[in-house]
């Protein structure tokens, strides 16, 4: 068997791919929190991605992603029994998960792959966990039934109202904490200004918030310094101290403008894309 | 000795030395290719000619890993190509790569007995001609200690060369050896654990072995082919390389001991942790560390972008903080991207640490150098891309512990330096990851493993460590001397582990 090889895939929701790989020592390694890079071809990017799901005994993993770059579409259309051309890990500094008492766990978008290793841990390690998952639309939620075997309470949130509460994770949350619900953790996953918003949120109520982080990164290993982030006034390099941070001390406005450095380079991608595309159409 | 002499005639006088060709600056600065080229026959053969043949070689003292310099200058001289290459491996497993990246003229340049009345030999310019001399004439590369009979039985579609052919069937079934990190040090102990006949397999972490020859030094200075067929070379040695694999995350040493087998380790993880000034504005966007700038470059081809995906922001003015080699390469990599590169160093040239040659190559590349700036502010614009390092003058003062002479910032002098992309290239640590995670390797206050200064040996028994990892020495070629002299270090241990008696592996 190749390494890397594509073991199964499933269409999570609409752009969003969950490939279950061969990487046994990953597999063995792996823990919440933790993320792998990974290349497509030998052409490829170096992409972060959170370890969705690991199985030991088989020797796989599962990522999950959503088509928004060009090594994200490339591996989209990936199908089972082809490879991956290069993995790497288990990255990263695993959650410290510790029996807190009620855990909220707060995820959006794609952000609720990220979150279900946590939730699981999180139970697991006897804790309650009240999970609310956001998205734009109801065919953008996934893991909905696996979430909610593992949560006490689970609330859904809609941007358009087509499914649970119409608008967003934060209103979901304030709600929530309004009524004087208590909890004794947060955890918030997903696009920067949503893990913001929940963070200042959370701060107000004095609720510990742990945040996971994607910034830019080349190696993964602590080599390049292009993932550093402002945590509490100190610089830190989301990829070896990380990528879970307290939310309450990231600088999120640092962050999104330095995810910003590639846009025109994402852009013209895409552009070039694009135009493949309709040369392939014309062909036809 | 064969032929005379030519380099000092009776009244004493010095012949020149040959000079190595280089592109034209104008031509060079728009690609990527090599810039030096190499000698051909004539010149390589004139130039061997100027070796005295000392009889007591400062040159190989002058050495790491100890190459018969005379010797394979001797065989050059004579025509007898072959026997150079074999000379020259015997002791040096990459000449490739050492007759173009290794600073000879502070090595055995330096002490070569030629210098005292002129130039010395261009040791590194013949090392490298044998090299290139090797890939053209010798693709089953000649190796000490190997039959030069091809088996009949020896089954070419597979791609055996004589030398694997021979390791196959010798039987490199020795202890298995693990080898942590591909770079010159990694490669070197591996290559020289597998001629001692141990199985060895080096662990990479990175999607493709070479380490610091691959990620760090540009292909105008280390085309990638050379690189290619060192790396072809040690695999062709037997030995093993699994990439991606990241020892201290992916698998620990203890898991390589216990449950795979490993008996001994060479760890050579190279110092890759960069460092930044720690001054305002630094996280602005277009500020690069030179360890991302020049792997997003060298390693990921973002020169070559969209062909290959990786994306680099090069802007119009590029200005690279730092004096060494990694700062020249980072601002000849910006200006080859179209870029107008300035470096800010806060002493002199004369104080750069880089080679003295490259800093003229830049310099004749159009790259601007501004000595006495030390940078004290990243100035940005509203969306938070830089745009300027503010700086201050500096004079010198009195020399610090380096012997240099320190650089004194003169309050009221500040200037900005216009630039879209900034490459802080101030200076590397060894990355902590590996010791975090085996905490019985004890480290020095600077980050680097505690080692017996002979043998390489850390806290651990059975793990030895070299190159920027353990020692300061920050060139290509102490590494693979460090690599060289664990190797040995290893054979020992491995054999007095298993007892006095056993001579074979």
């Amino acid at each position: 068997m190749s390494k890397f090889q594509v073991m199964s895939k499933r269409i999570m929701a609409p752009e969003v791919t969950r490939l279950e790989v061969q990487a046994p020592r990953v597999a063995r390694k792996a823990q919440a929190g933790q993320f792998v890079m990974v290349r497509f071809d030998e052409r490829g990017e170096r992409i972060p991605l959170t370890i969705a799901e690991a199985d030991p005994e088989k020797g796989t993993i599962a990522i999950v992603f959503q088509a928004v770059g060009h090594s994200t579409r490339e591996m989209a259309k990936l199908a089972v029994g082809e490879s991956l051309a290069n993995m790497l890990g288990p990255l990263g500094q695993p959650t410290e998960v510790r029996r807190y008492g009620r855990v909220v766990c707060a995820a959006g978008g794609v952000g609720i792959a990220f979150i279900y290793p946590e939730i699981k841990a999180f139970a697991e390690a006897g804790n309650e966990v009240i999970s609310i998952l956001a998205a734009r639309t109801k065919e953008l939620l996934f893991y909905v039934d696996e979430i909610r075997e593992l949560s006490s309470e689970l609330h859904l949130a809609t941007d358009d109202g087509s499914l649970g509460h119409h608008g967003l994770v934060t209103d979901v949350l304030r709600g929530l904490l309004e009524q004087g619900e208590h909890y004794d953790y947060c955890i918030a996953i997903g696009p920067i200004p949503m893990m913001k918003a929940t963070a200042e949120l959370t701060k107000e109520y004095g609720l510990p918030t742990l945040v996971s982080l994607d910034p830019i990164m080349v190696d993964g290993t602590g080599m390049c310094g292009g993932c550093r982030v402002t945590v509490g006034g100190e610089v830190k390099f989301a990829c070896v101290d990380g990528p879970g941070f307290d939310g309450h001390l990231v600088d999120f406005e640092e962050l999104t403008k330095r995810k910003r450095t590639f846009r025109e380079e994402e852009e013209r991608c895409r552009l070039e894309e694009a135009a493949d595309e309709l040369e392939e159409e014309s062909e036809r | 000795m064969a032929k005379e002499s030519e380099t000092v005639s009776k009244k004493g006088k010095v012949a020149p030395r040959n000079p190595l060709p280089r592109r034209d600056p104008k031509e060079r600065v728009r690609d990527f290719e090599e810039v030096a080229l190499g000698f051909d026959e004539e010149a390589a053969r004139a130039e061997a000619r100027r070796c005295l043949q000392c009889k007591r070689p400062t040159c190989v003292e002058g050495c790491p890993v100890g190459v018969d310099i005379p010797g394979f200058i001797l065989a050059l001289a004579e025509e007898r190509f072959a026997e150079a290459v074999r000379v020259l491996k015997d002791r040096n497993n990459l000449p490739g790569i050492c007759g173009r990246v290794c600073p000879q003229e502070t090595q055995c340049e330096k002490v070569c007995v030629v210098s005292r009345r002129g130039e010395p030999v261009a040791i590194g310019a013949l090392e490298r001609f044998v090299a290139a001399w090797e890939g053209e004439h010798m693709p089953e590369a000649g190796v000490p200690g190997f039959g030069t009979e091809v088996p009949k039985d020896r089954d070419k579609r597979a791609g055996d060369t004589l030398l694997s052919y021979e390791l196959k069937h010798r039987g490199a079934r020795g202890p298995k050896v693990g080898v942590i990190g591909s770079g010159p040090g990694g490669l070197t102990a591996a290559a020289e654990l597998a001629r001692y006949g141990y199985r060895v397999t080096i662990f990479e972490s990175l999607h493709a072995a070479g380490g610091v020859l691959r990620y760090g030094i540009p292909e105008f200075r280390l085309p990638r082919e050379i690189l290619d067929r060192e790396v072809e070379y040690v695999k062709g040695l037997g030995v093993e390389i699994e990439t991606d694999v990241l020892v201290g995350k992916t698998v620990t040493l203890e898991e390589l001991r216990e449950e795979e087998g490993f008996e001994a380790f060479f760890v050579g993880t190279g110092a890759g942790l960069p460092w930044f000034l720690g001054i305002p504005g630094e996280n602005l966007a277009g500020v690069y560390s030179a360890n991302e700038f020049l792997t997003r470059i060298n390693l990921m081809k973002a020169y070559r972008f969209p062909e290959y995906r990786t994306p680099v922001r090069v802007g119009k003015r590029t200005a690279v903080i730092g004096g060494g080699n990694t700062a020249l390469d980072s601002a000849r990599c910006a200006q080859r991207m179209g870029s107008e590169a300035t470096l800010l160093y806060r002493r002199t040239r004369a104080e750069m640490p880089a080679r003295a040659e490259e800093v003229e190559n830049a310099l004749e590349e159009g790259v601007a150098l501004k000595e006495l700036a030390v940078p004290v502010r990243m100035v940005g614009d509203e969306e938070g891309h830089v745009r300027g390092v503010e700086c201050q003058r500096a004079e010198l003062g009195e020399p610090d512990a380096s012997g240099r002479r320190r650089p004194v910032p003169i309050e009221g002098s500040e200037f900005v330096v216009e630039a879209d992309t900034v490459v802080v290239a101030v200076s590397t640590s060894p990355n902590p990851l590996l010791p975090k995670a085996e905490p019985r390797l004890r480290t020095r206050s600077d980050g680097r493993l505690v080692v017996d200064p002979e043998t390489g040996e850390t806290s651990v028994p059975g793990v030895f460590a070299g190159g920027d990892i353990a020692n300061d020495a920050g060139t290509v070629i102490a590494a693979m001397g460090d690599g060289k002299r664990a190797a040995a270090a290893i054979h020992e241990y491995l054999q007095r582990k298993r007892g006095s008696g056993s001579q074979v592996p």
